[in-house]
């Protein structure tokens, strides 16, 4: 086992980095936080507009969202594979195409947690400040963002770990990550089949529980500052 | 690029696709059924008062919700047969190995996300209510049956519908296995016709419908048992 760990250890981790490109869990996290980072602003987008007054805006947000919703992300990665060197006309690295694929697929779910984020604020916050005569992007910049934004991070933390575990299947088309690390390693040992992916399995837990207990704490925490002020 | 959606008159590929519809189905159902009667007997069991036995019951699932669908998969299929009693191994290699593995491994992951759903549904029901029961005299049986089980499969129905629509996702994943499922398929009938946009459009279509109908059914049960009983 230490012997695995000595020799395999640092595949896992960042794959054939630095001789080659970051991959293993450097790699995985690389990808989610990316595509994470890149969905947020047209998920904050989708979801102002899903909570929208206007009729076609809120349809087009809603469908955007419950398409991306249903479909599996393979079938995602598989279109953005095949779509993006038609539409750019240019050779795409699997990592991009992967980074496109789950960009778009976690903008609908972000879209969720953002437009949850904005209507569970009481509705006198909104009233209160076209009251006191903010208009419509003045109220949502400065009232309901702030707000709804720092009642998200637990949920954003979870949609992190949701992410991380979606990156696991780009190793399909080819990108350097931790699962592309372990099937690797499987092919150069041949035997020890069970270990190597229960090595790979222990990564991904100690990793998403980490992060789960996390964003656990926040949330506690969070909810005592909200009753803390209410009380 | 060719257009033409010619290759839904040749009975050939038409049946490949409904293979295809009907292995995912199967599989989702599959896993839906035996991962729900795990997740009751797992409910069952966790009432034991053994902290040992709560304590593997929390382990149980805090790997299915940590680890990625794919790598649960990929123990299953590549790993397990190693450690599996021979009786079972040759069990299950007369069949469907594939499709059995796969099934397996979604049951079990799927169980550990029902049975937070039920965990979390008795919970939200105040202690208050089980003591009135138990004071006007129900047994505790009674208590469970007639206060305890209509309240708590009306918290748990939304967010079980929700793991069943990512189950649903979630059995394309089987295809890294080779499980002939709709992915699958798909890519096979794309490397036989390249007509990829078409097939493309057509499974992503497939998918699309089932999700919304599972979510269309979904929303027929919640409205069977709404939650918001409370007046």
């Amino acid at each position: 086992m230490m012997d695995f760990l000595h020799t395999y250890g640092m595949m896992f981790l960042v794959g054939s980095w630095p001789n080659g490109q970051v991959g293993g869990f450097a790699g995985t996290l690389l990808l989610a936080g990316l595509g994470l980072g890149l969905a947020f602003p047209f998920a904050l987008l989708i979801g102002i507009a899903r909570t929208s007054g206007i009729r076609s805006v809120k349809t087009v947000a809603t469908i955007w969202v419950y398409t991306f919703r249903s479909i599996p992300l393979i079938m995602i990665i598989f279109w953005a594979y095949f779509m993006l060197p038609v539409l750019t006309g240019m050779e795409i690295p699997p990592f991009s195409t992967a980074l496109c694929a789950i960009v778009v697929y976690e903008s609908a779910f972000l879209a969720e947690i953002i437009r949850a984020g904005l209507e569970s604020l009481p509705r006198g916050q909104v009233e209160a400040s076209r009251a006191i005569g903010l208009g419509y992007f003045k109220t949502l910049t400065s009232i309901q963002l702030p707000q709804a934004l720092s009642n998200m991070i637990p949920s954003l933390l979870n949609q992190f770990v949701s992410t991380i575990k979606a990156t696991s299947i780009v190793y399909i088309i080819g990108v350097q990550e931790a699962t592309f690390s372990a099937q690797q390693i499987n092919s150069i040992e041949l035997t020890g089949t069970l270990r190597t992916y229960l090595i790979l399995a222990l990564f991904y837990f100690l990793l998403c529980a980490l992060l789960s207990r996390l964003s656990k704490v926040l949330e506690t925490h969070l909810y005592n500052r909200r009753m803390g002020v209410a009380a | 690029m060719d257009l033409s959606f010619s290759m839904l008159s040749d009975p050939e590929l038409l049946r490949m696709l409904a293979d295809g519809v009907a292995t995912t189905l199967r599989l989702f159902a599959g896993a839906f059924v035996c991962g729900f009667s795990i997740a009751l007997l797992l409910s069952a069991i966790n009432l034991a008062p053994s902290r040992i036995v709560r304590a593997v019951i929390a382990l149980y699932v805090e790997y299915h919700r940590n680890v990625p669908t794919v790598v649960q998969i990929m123990v299953w299929y590549f790993g397990m047969p190693e450690v599996l009693p021979q009786a079972i191994r040759l069990w299950i290699n007369q069949g469907n190995t594939e499709f059995s593995f796969a099934l397996i491994a979604l049951s079990l992951n799927v169980s550990a996300y029902y049975y937070e759903d039920i965990r979390s549904g008795i919970k939200a029901i105040a202690r208050t209510q089980i003591e009135a029961a138990r004071a006007i005299g129900l047994g505790a049986m009674q208590a469970l049956k007639y206060v305890v089980l209509p309240q708590a499969v009306r918290y748990a129905v939304p967010p079980i519908i929700n793991r069943s629509l990512i189950l649903f996702k979630d059995t394309s994943l089987a295809m890294v296995i080779g499980v002939t499922e709709l992915t699958y398929q798909v890519k096979k009938i794309e490397n036989a016709t390249f007509q990829t946009f078409q097939i493309f459009v057509i499974s992503t279509l497939i998918y699309l419908a089932i999700c919304l109908l599972i979510s269309a059914l979904g929303a027929q049960v919640a409205r069977r048992y709404p939650a918001n009983f409370k007046s």
